[in-house]
């Protein structure tokens, strides 16, 4: 009876859509099942976005000692409603030197592809709008084109600030894609498929209780560090925010947008937030599946959105923590420490592949990653000289 | 041929002319663009989702990027006065009609001397793997040798005119 029930719960929005489609004449049905679930995709996730922004400045004034928004509604939770209202309703302000065309479209190519890439994830069992045979190559290849929107932003608005923000943040999710890529490989060659629904389906088996996520092996734990460092600066938060850097760029590429525009780049940024970490726990996490054997129960939708605001929450402590980086640092980063390390997990994941099961494979692949990663980390930092910072003036 | 075709076909032709006639050169750009879209999306419509994901990924992802830096970091970017059309233009056309002509009397030559076939053939990306991985290893690593060879050759580049200037 209760299994019944939760089984029934974790397909409630599946049956939902069936029961809506199905009072429609046959021929129109599976258009109406498509448009119905880019609604939802359309309407949620901005409504998730709404919730996220609120945290992060609830969040960030938690760790900066101070309280954060709370004079709409009780404790401020009515601040997005606030923000939405004030961003619809603002002048939208066009420079008169500006390249108005391009100007325009630039938010537009950045929210729609941004929103493109919610296509292929799978957010629950059964879950997923287009189950892509190629779907991990769909995602890549729209999360590129969100480069071009960033250019296309800071070119058009014909401001120094805005160019320099646009150049960066072009140079930087460049750099950092590359290591996206090459973690994501490694759970590829493992799965031998980039169906996003094959790779959970993968990881979807329980030992002794507990989950075969593919970060609970050693590719996939270094793997998932990697990649999430390089999420991180694909979406240009702290501490890789350069290209918004306020002290030296005012706010970077959009510097020139206002009222509504300026809204839609804030929503691009937070919707690839979710998008990412949605593939990063799809990818590393399992996806939809429960942490414990144990938990199976609990709808399968509650589990992705869990993990996907988990990380939201993990994004928001790393910007009230960590300092920004300098430029050099950021680039020295991406090529001379997470690179090599990328390609030296692809080559752990395939040794992982061909020793088969047993306790050695555990030792060898552990032991090279650790390796490499101290000696790599002692051979970058041996130049440097870390001790307290002295002021030649200020003291 | 379906609408969809014809929607797409004059969507790449659009962006495609757009790139020659427009003065701004990042508009050209962008509009280049646009027709690398439009041929990715022509890839999709075939069933080809390998060739139209990885024209994308390439051509929006990075050649794009690539243009219009190199557009940027050289003194191409201000916009032309006179008109855009070359002194030569009449010779470019000739040329560029001549290789339409043979590019399109070697396709409709070959429609008559290969078989037509009766179903369609389907291609996944696990079968476009295996194919690169297996019978076609040595072009793959041939490809892969001279990107990086070229890669090192754009690095020494650089490097040497750093010291030059010293």
């Amino acid at each position: 009876m209760f299994e019944n029930l939760f089984d029934h719960l974790d397909q409630i929005f599946v049956l939902l859509k069936q029961v809506l489609v199905g009072v429609l004449p046959a021929a129109w049905q599976p258009v109406a099942s498509v448009v119905l679930c880019v609604v939802v995709i359309i309407g949620l996730f901005p409504a998730l976005f709404a919730l996220a922004v609120l945290l992060e400045r609830k969040g960030l004034g938690r760790i900066q000692n101070r309280l954060g928004p709370n004079r709409v509604g009780p404790f401020g939770i009515l601040q997005p409603i606030a923000d939405g209202v004030k961003s619809l309703t603002k002048e939208d302000i066009v420079p008169i030197s500006a390249d108005w065309i391009v100007h325009f479209l630039a938010p537009v190519v950045l929210v729609v592809a941004v929103f493109m890439g919610f296509a292929v994830l799978p957010m629950g069992r059964n879950m997923v709008l287009v189950d892509m045979d190629a779907g991990l190559l769909f995602y890549f290849a729209i999360g590129a084109s969100t480069e071009l929107a960033i250019f296309m932003a800071g070119w058009s608005s014909r401001n120094k600030y805005s160019l320099l923000g646009a150049m960066r943040a072009v140079a930087q999710m460049i750099s950092y894609e590359v290591p996206l890529l090459m973690s994501s490989v490694t759970v590829v060659m493992m799965t031998g498929s980039l169906s996003l629904t094959k790779i959970v389906a993968a990881q979807n088996h329980y030992t002794y209780g507990l989950p075969h996520w593919f970060i609970f092996t050693p590719w996939g734990f270094a793997g998932f560090f990697m990649y999430a460092i390089a999420t991180t600066a694909e979406t240009n938060r702290s501490p890789f925010d350069l290209p918004e850097g306020e002290s030296e760029l005012v706010a970077g590429y959009h510097t020139e947008y206002s009222g509504f525009k300026f809204a839609l780049f804030f929503l691009g940024e937070y919707l690839a937030m979710f998008s990412i970490s949605g593939m990063g726990a799809t990818l590393f996490l399992g996806g939809w599946t429960a942490p414990l054997s144990i938990l199976t129960w609990v709808p399968s939708w509650i589990w992705f959105f869990s993990k996907l605001m988990l990380s939201i929450f993990v994004f928001i402590w790393l910007r009230g923590t960590l300092p920004r980086l300098r430029q050099d640092q950021l680039m020295n980063f991406a090529w001379k420490f997470i690179l090599p390390l990328c390609l030296l997990n692809l080559v752990v994941a395939g040794i992982w592949r061909f020793m088969g099961d047993g306790w050695l494979r555990w030792v060898v692949c552990s032991a090279i990653l650790i390796l490499a990663y101290l000696v790599m980390g002692r051979w970058g930092m041996r130049r440097q000289h870390i001790a307290p910072r002295s002021y030649r003036y200020a003291e | 041929m379906s609408f969809v075709f014809y929607l797409l076909t004059a969507l790449t032709i659009a962006g495609g002319l757009a790139a020659v006639l427009l003065k701004n050169t990042i508009h050209c750009a962008l509009a280049l663009t646009v027709a690398f879209l439009g041929l990715a999306l022509l890839f999709l419509n075939l069933d080809a989702q390998f060739a139209g994901f990885a024209q994308i990924l390439v051509y929006i992802g990075a050649v794009a990027i690539l243009v219009v830096f190199a557009i940027l970091l050289t003194k191409g970017s201000e916009t032309p006065t006179d008109g855009v059309f070359s002194h030569s233009w009449l010779a470019g056309l000739g040329v560029a009609a001549a290789v339409f002509a043979t590019l399109g009397w070697a396709v409709l030559s070959s429609v008559r001397v290969l078989p037509h076939e009766t179903s369609v053939p389907t291609a996944t990306v696990a079968e476009i793997g295996n194919a690169l991985m297996g019978r076609y290893v040595l072009a793959l690593e041939i490809v892969a040798v001279l990107l990086t060879l070229a890669m090192i050759g754009a690095v020494i580049v650089a490097i040497n005119e750093k010291a030059g200037s010293k």
